[in-house]
């Protein structure tokens, strides 16, 4: 093992840590928001593929542009699934927590299905997208352009968010709400509404992942779920809630994947990020950048 | 102990002897094995939804990474008798203890996670260990392992002309982990989860206890959870990681007693009568197409069982034990 090839793995590694971080910061806003965990997040990652491919399969339009048109798709879908299933589900007196976990899981499996009826189980892939294949060497280092884009993406779309939580009334709103749910019905702010805009929110941030990710992985039924766990350990490992902290989670699980593929056989990879994710949380139970 | 307690307590007991003494006979008539063969698996997974229970209903430390034990239970019983002959009995108690030495050895760091934190530790534990034995390649690696057929007795357990005497195993352990939680529910343990569960502040104060009454919660539970991955490996006779240790197991471990009721006594098997057979019946009627029409209809009952009746469907069978309970 070369130096040179621990530092071309650590690259790729960050790069997908980046994109990892833009799959899980939407749950880690959903969650900030009201305390749910959207065990659908996956199958919502796996639509807002199929919606790129589609798009590139009927109307050739590139996964670049459609980026923008899927995310807002998936804002429009991330609202209703609040407004018809989450509505009710934080509404549960009895047992809140199994029944925010089974109804959005039920939603996962009835996405799988869905998608297996119509999209059959076939692997599909996007080919000949205008950045699909290429790579760009930087000092060296070969970096895939898909990737690349995808997470300067994301890092624009984390600069985007912070603008728009800190700077406009919807973000005061919603700062607001994750704070006191209670105090801002008093003020005379629709929670519902909010709550709504922040899944649609949440959704619309998976589905540019999605998109960008459409580029250069395959499209199936159940991809999601191996990202959707990925996602999961990415929010925790950073503390529920916090935005930053799914960030910095991203890039931490990136690059624990990309040196344990240095170390163990690549079916084992993904055993690196769930101990690091076990070794973060037994010795701080809030994650990283969680409050006590 | 108040005496409307007892009473209930000794009305329980006298109801499920005459359920069980009902459920043994039930076979004697229903010859159809594709029946039977959904009796067994209801049985089974009523036994497991109520061993799941016992932690994660009882004590409130919500697992969905049972599938391990399940897995465990399951590998050590095949590995046994497959590598060295020894008796699927011996293997049963094995994986058994196993677990339960696991269960406590993880519980040891996980008990002091909260919330989510402690649902994806559990089930990236499980995921670890899945990926492990994917990778193992004495234990038969993601090929699994083929139990060979070595007789028809009791002594191998292996029975390969008639679906009836695993039925009676079956019927046993779903007996065995209900009333292993009748027990617990009046012992200290039970007063001690109810404790932990209602108010893991007030219990924290009380330290060591709830540390010990969670522990022997997690024993409990995977002990009989492995039991049954035991059980579910001789029945179907072949094994590899995904089939016995895959996400969905402990999902499925899950949804029974969340459907009957979460924490009660009777919720995981009224669950599991209900769910198993639906289960079973769109998969073989409708999942044949492989479009998955199976999954949609599973998922949307899914939600529609959770979002309608969030404490389960036990408290519609009896208004006077909620009246009781009070």
């Amino acid at each position: 093992m070369t130096a040179e090839t621990i530092i071309q793995s650590l690259a790729s590694g960050l790069l997908m840590g980046l994109l990892y971080g833009l799959i899980a910061v939407g749950l880690a806003l959903i969650f900030g928001l009201m305390d749910v965990v959207n065990f659908a997040h996956g199958e919502f990652l796996m639509i807002a593929m199929y919606a790129t491919f589609f798009l590139f399969a009927f109307f050739a339009i590139d996964p670049l542009l459609s980026a923008p048109l899927v995310a807002a798709a998936l804002f429009v879908f991330g609202a209703v699934v609040y407004l018809l299933i989450v509505r009710f589900a934080v509404r549960a007196k009895a047992n809140a927590g199994m029944v925010q976990i089974f109804s959005t899981f039920g939603l996962a499996i009835v996405m799988r299905g869905l998608a297996q009826y119509f999209f059959t189980p076939d692997y599909r892939s996007v080919t000949h997208s205008w950045l699909g294949g290429k790579t760009v060497s930087v000092a060296g280092i070969f970096l895939p352009v898909p990737q690349l884009v995808g997470a300067l993406v994301a890092i624009a779309a984390f600069g985007a968010l912070y603008l728009f939580i800190n700077r406009t009334d919807f973000g005061r709103a919603l700062e607001a709400t994750r704070e006191d749910a209670g105090a801002v019905a008093l003020v005379g702010i629709d929670k519902n509404k909010v709550f709504a805009l922040g899944w649609g929110l949440g959704a619309a941030l998976v589905g540019l992942s999605g998109a960008v990710m459409a580029i250069f992985f395959y499209i199936y039924p159940d991809v999601g779920a191996s990202f959707a766990l990925i996602a999961y350990v990415t929010v925790a490992l950073g503390g529920f809630g916090s935005v930053f902290g799914a960030f910095a989670g991203g890039i931490i699980v990136g690059l624990v994947e990309a040196t344990t593929a240095l170390l163990l056989p690549p079916s084992l990879k993904a055993v690196g990020i769930y101990a690091v994710y076990l070794l973060v949380v037994f010795v701080r139970p809030r994650g990283l950048f969680g409050s006590m | 102990m108040d005496t409307a307690f007892a009473e209930r307590r000794r009305r329980d007991l006298i109801v499920a002897c005459v359920l069980a003494a009902i459920a043994a006979v039930v076979p004697l008539f229903v010859k159809d094995v594709y029946v039977q063969n959904m009796m067994v698996l209801t049985l089974m997974w009523g036994a497991l939804s109520q061993s799941w229970n016992i932690l994660s209903g009882y004590c409130g430390q919500i697992s969905l990474g049972h599938a391990m034990y399940f897995g465990i239970g399951a590998y050590t019983t095949a590995l046994l008798f497959t590598k060295f002959g020894v008796l699927p009995w011996f293997g049963m108690l094995g994986g058994g203890i196993i677990s339960a030495v696991i269960a406590m050895a993880l519980g040891y760091p996980c008990f002091r996670l909260r919330g989510h934190y402690f649902v994806i530790a559990t089930i990236v534990i499980a995921e670890i260990m899945l990926l492990l034995f994917h990778n193992w390649d004495w234990a038969g690696a993601a090929m699994g392992i083929d139990i060979p057929v070595r007789g028809d007795s009791w002594l191998k357990f292996q029975f390969t002309r008639s679906k009836l005497p695993y039925f009676y195993f079956a019927l046993v352990l779903a007996c065995v982990a209900w009333f292993v939680t009748w027990w617990l529910e009046d012992s200290k343990w039970g007063y001690w989860w109810r404790a932990v569960k209602d108010n893991p502040d007030a219990a924290e104060s009380l330290g060591v206890v709830v540390f010990n009454s969670k522990m022997g919660a997690a024993a409990v539970s995977a002990f009989l959870v492995a039991v049954g991955g035991s059980f579910y490996g001789q029945f179907v006779s072949y094994i590899d990681p995904e089939s016995v240790m895959g996400f969905q197991f402990s999902l499925l471990m899950a949804l029974p007693a969340v459907l009957g009721g979460i924490g009660t006594l009777w919720g995981p098997l009224l669950g599991a009568v209900i769910l198993i057979p639906i289960t079973e019946l769109t998969r073989s009627f409708i999942g044949g197409s492989g479009r998955g029409v199976d999954l949609i209809v599973y998922g949307g009952l899914i939600i529609a069982i959770s979002l309608a009746r969030p404490q389960g469907l036990v408290g519609l069978f009896s208004l006077k034990r909620k009246e009781a309970a009070r």
